[in-house]
């Protein structure tokens, strides 16, 4: 029951906020906190109580749902969601509160909107059954739309429509690729089901249908990543968004993409895998040096933390196919990192929107001497996103590049580059918004962080710190996950090689670390 | 002396349609009374009727009976049709009484001629003769050419009405044509004994073109391309109440008709129907959504939106079988909740006096009706297709379905389709929440009758999105025998 708890908590939360007068402005701000704190609270003992020796699911939960079609309501999490569970529930109220002053109107709709959101990001996390996952992935997508469309920027309807689109034509296919996995499983084995654990342990037979499935899966998470090409409802979503829905777009929805590869195409589709891995890896890379240039070149700050995710995705991405242990560890972990240092940079980026009302780099310069807890804080973030030693960016990356030398060192060696332009792209950031003179007298007299803003950052500064001098905190709890997860892929990719002539060692599969 | 033996008049499969009939007879009656009665004591008449009816259907759940020689077959079948026709036409007499007082349209004959509509469609689901399934599909059609042209002052009424009963007078002559040369072919028009004669001889021509137009027929009342056209001008034109039953009711009995007629009496000439209604699905899907895109008037999209749906409905038939008609006979239950829930929300809206009808109507509804806004938001979602409501519920059977007979590719033209038609569903979200009235807002015409009608169909699609297993159970349990 624990996992329903923390997953179905915000909802209930949202339909009692439902029942109470929308003039109240201040019960609904004070009683979403209130809920995502408590969900918080109750997602920490998942963490405690998380065995990482095992690469088992835990905490699991099962009772029917559809029972002639063999659909049930199935809850569990391993090392992977587990850690994104724990970022959901931590990031929801960072952003909640984050829109204290932001935003203005509509509270009641607004809390409501993110509590829902809240619990289709859980749901989908700790979802074992393909169509209870497909029904919270699907789920998620319209309270996104109304915080983008309706408290978005400027150009808001464009971009929330644009994302709506985009991401129904990939998932519609992953509902295609879903059914015609079921259908062929029954076919096969005379059990009709949607059981994730029962379907993994099936093989799919290797061809052309599988293929297409895994495409189909690949399509929908490809455009969640967003991996490269299929980014550009990205910049726009997240520059319309408000800071409250780009920390939660960023923080956690695209991290839907990626666990969908490590959950869905790895296990299911081994083979597909095997046959595409250099395709997804190359995009990764693509997606690692384009978004690193775009970057470079972006005069407003928020657009710039938006291309930078396209790169820093493509990190994780490069992990996952990688096919390492090493490589899939540090991309779990660069998932947290992503979520955590670029959820602070749009919280900054908030910040100082707040203030000004702009957030072109060139109306700031010289904020050290008028804000300087702000310019600092923005400082140990800045490093962290771009892999400083020492603080949490750079254990997940180094591991990504480890994993990656194994397989191609060349795509390695250019996907390095990209922390290179990491580096230029978020220390010009800095030194034309920090440092320097003064230059706009209406920057003179801006306040520094308030009481609310130290509360917001702290924390996440604290984890920035926490992961880079001890991963093994939250590693530890993934490679047993990985291993199995691993171990499952290339036995299933024996087999099918097995079966269908001379055995050799794929390619893409290395033995796992010593 | 020839002894005449009267054949043995069993009224008890007929009783849910008698009753109907029976209210409405009242109605009429009642209104030659000179006298006091206000006309929502009509509406009151005509629920009764409906409610007895409903009644009556579900005490006969599990107890099949065939009347007057098979020609009325009151199976599990038609009685879970009876249930959809039932509901929808209920919701649109709690949905008229309000509307048309405020449309000072208010008359005895309207409730009559819905009831009349209303017993027709439950005859066309129960149809087991093909003389039958014409009679009640003509009792259904006239009623609703002349409630189309209700509003005898609005010059759109009239032409709906003109439109609707020229363009069903055609198809209605297809189908009697086909109807005809299926005789000549077989020698009945008793749709079991069809399928016995036409076993082993799918090839004979007066079959084939007997079947040709009788599919015609069916193309044309269930709004299928190419024979779409009227669709959206009778839509757009006829008072909103009636689109509703049109949109709902008429177009679920249709399709229970043709389930019947397909599965039954064309069994034998499966694989020919198949590769032709392949065809027709996808074009029905996709001439819908992508008309429906450039619409601005909420009707007309509507009327596409329907054209579309009609188009994922036929790709249920063509995964055939139980689960496929099954499905669809489910997909038919969301379907009129979620739409009539849609229409009812038209019907109580007004802007500047007049019915607001335009897209731009509802801008900044969220602000000053916010109840209102999020009733009208559910129940597109629900078209659209999001989860956990009915519409993806339904949407997910008759896809899984098809998927499983076989078709995949289908099913994708099917979901792009789907993600195509978030568009135009959207867009009525985005006037309503993320824009700003111009002129004249949008004002709320409250109705006790209205609000409990919108609440009925925002349970249903709760309800069916979050515990479908027991009535998806109950329509294939309903198609089961059927199929065989």
């Amino acid at each position: 029951m624990r996992l329903t708890a923390v997953t179905f908590l915000p909802a209930v939360g949202a339909l009692v906020l439902l029942l109470v007068p929308r003039r109240v402005v201040s019960v609904f701000k004070v009683g979403g906190l209130v809920v995502t704190l408590v969900t918080l609270l109750l997602s920490v003992p998942l963490y405690v109580g998380f065995d990482g020796r095992v690469g088992d699911f835990q905490f699991e939960e099962i009772r029917p749902w559809m029972p002639s079609f063999g659909i049930s309501y199935r809850l569990g999490v391993d090392g992977i969601s587990l850690l994104l569970v724990l970022l959901t529930t931590f990031l929801t109220p960072v952003a909640l509160a984050s829109a204290w002053h932001a935003i203005e109107d509509r509270w009641k709709e607004f809390v409501v909107t993110m509590l829902i959101l809240e619990t289709g990001m859980l749901g989908v996390f700790v979802s074992l059954d393909l169509f209870l996952f497909y029904v919270f992935w699907e789920a998620m997508l319209i309270p996104m739309y109304f915080v983008i469309g309706v408290w978005g920027g400027a150009n808001r309807i464009y971009a929330a429509i644009k994302f709506v689109l985009y991401t129904m034509v990939g998932s519609v296919l992953m509902l295609v690729a879903i059914l015609m996995l079921y259908a062929q499983h029954g076919a096969a084995t005379g059990t009709y089901t949607f059981d994730l654990l029962t379907l993994t342990r099936w093989v799919v037979p290797p061809g052309l249908a599988q293929d297409l499935m895994f495409l189909a899966f690949a399509l929908a998470f490809a455009i969640k990543v967003p991996l490269f090409p299929f980014h550009t409802w990205l910049p726009d979503a997240h520059v319309e968004a408000p800071t409250a829905g780009s920390v939660i777009l960023a923080g956690v929805l695209l991290k839907m993409g990626t666990y969908g590869f490590l959950r869905f195409c790895l296990p299911l589709f081994p083979d597909a895998s095997l046959v595409f891995g250099p395709l997804m890896v190359a995009l990764a890379v693509i997606g690692i040096v384009y978004g690193a240039w775009v970057s470079i070149v972006q005069p407003d700050m928020k657009k710039l933390v938006a291309y930078s995710s396209v790169s820093h995705l493509g990190f994780v991405m490069l992990g996952i196919f990688t096919l390492t242990p090493q490589g899939l560890v540090g991309g779990v972990l660069q998932m947290v990192n992503h979520g955590l240092s670029t959820g602070a940079l749009f919280l900054l980026v908030g910040m100082i929107y707040e203030r000004r009302h702009t957030r072109l780099i060139a109306d700031f310069g010289g904020l050290w001497s008028v804000v300087p807890a702000f310019s600092a804080l923005f400082l140990v973030v800045v490093l962290s996103s771009l892999g400083l030693p020492g603080l949490n960016g750079f254990v997940g990356e180094f591991l990504v590049l480890v994993g990656a030398f194994q397989t191609n060192p060349w795509l390695a060696a250019l996907a390095t580059s990209g922390i290179i332009f990491a580096a230029v792209y978020l220390l010009w950031l800095y030194q034309r918004v920090i440092f320097g003179a003064v230059t706009h007298e209406a920057n003179r007299g801006l306040r520094d962080l308030s009481p609310r803003e130290w509360a917001l950052l702290a924390p996440i500064v604290v984890l920035i710190v926490w992961i880079g001098v001890y991963p093994t905190a939250f590693t530890g709890k993934t490679e047993a996950t990985i291993e199995a997860l691993i171990a499952q892929v290339q036995a299933k990719a024996n087999v099918q090689r097995i079966s269908l002539g001379p055995p050799t060692v794929a390619p893409g599969l290395r033995t796992p670390m010593e | 002396m020839i002894d005449l033996v009267a054949p043995p008049v069993l009224l008890g499969p007929l009783l849910p349609t008698l009753l109907v009939l029976g209210a409405g007879a009242l109605v009429l009656l009642l209104d030659l009374l000179p006298g006091a009665q206000g006309k929502e004591f009509f509406g009151a008449v005509a629920l009764a009727g409906i409610v007895g009816a409903l009644l009556a259907t579900l005490t006969r759940w599990g107890k099949p009976g065939r009347a007057f020689h098979d020609m009325v077959v009151l199976d599990n079948f038609a009685l879970f049709v009876n249930v959809v026709v039932c509901y929808a036409a209920a919701l649109v007499l709690l949905l008229s009484v309000g509307y048309l007082r405020r449309t000072r349209a208010e008359s005895g004959e309207y409730y009559a001629l819905v009831l009349f509509a209303t017993a027709g469609m439950m005859l066309l689901a129960a149809a087991g003769d093909l003389v039958v399934l014409f009679l009640a599909l003509e009792l259904m059609s006239l009623s609703l050419y002349v409630l189309a042209g209700l509003f005898t002052q609005a010059l759109a009424s009239s032409e709906a009405s003109m439109k609707y009963f020229i363009l069903g007078a055609f198809a209605s002559s297809f189908m009697l044509y086909g109807i005809a040369l299926m005789y000549g072919a077989t020698g009945t028009t008793n749709l079991d004994r069809i399928a016995a004669a036409a076993a082993g001889r799918s090839h004979d021509p007066l079959f084939v073109i007997g079947m040709g137009l009788l599919l015609v027929g069916f193309g044309f009342k269930t709004s299928s391309v190419p024979f779409h056209m009227w669709a959206p001008d009778v839509y757009q034109g006829a008072p909103t109440s009636v689109t509703a039953l049109i949109a709902t009711g008429s177009k679920a009995a249709a399709f229970a008709a043709l389930i019947r007629v397909l599965v039954v009496a064309l069994r034998g000439a499966q694989p020919d129907w198949t590769a032709l209604l392949w065809v027709v699905a996808a074009l029905t899907m996709t001439v819908g959504n992508v008309a429906a895109i450039a619409q601005s008037n909420l009707k007309r999209m509507l009327a596409y939106s329907s054209i579309a749906h009609a188009g994922y409905m036929l790709v249920g038939l063509v995964a055939g079988g139980m689960g496929g008609a099954g499905a669809v006979l489910f997909y038919l239950l969301t379907y009129t909740f979620t739409t009539a829930g849609a229409f009812g929300v038209l019907t109580l809206c007004e802007r500047a006096r007049a019915e607001a009808v335009e897209v731009g109507d509802y801008a900044g509804l969220a602000e000053r009706h916010p109840v209102l806004a999020s009733a009208l938001a559910l129940f597109l979602l629900s078209l659209i297709g999001v989860p956990p409501l009915a519409g993806f519920m339904g949407k997910f059977y008759v896809f899984g379905a098809a998927v499983r007979a076989g078709y995949p590719w289908l099913t994708v033209v099917a979901v792009l389709n789907s993600a195509l038609a978030a568009y135009y569903y959207l867009r009525v979200v985005v006037y309503m929440y993320m824009r700003e009235p111009e002129g004249a807002p949008i004002a709320y015409a409250p109705s006790f009758a209205g609000a409990l009608a919108l609440a009925v169909a925002l349970v249903g699609i709760v309800a069916l999105g979050i515990v479908p297993a027991p009535f998806v159970d109950l329509a294939q349990a309903a198609v089961a025998p059927l199929v065989r």
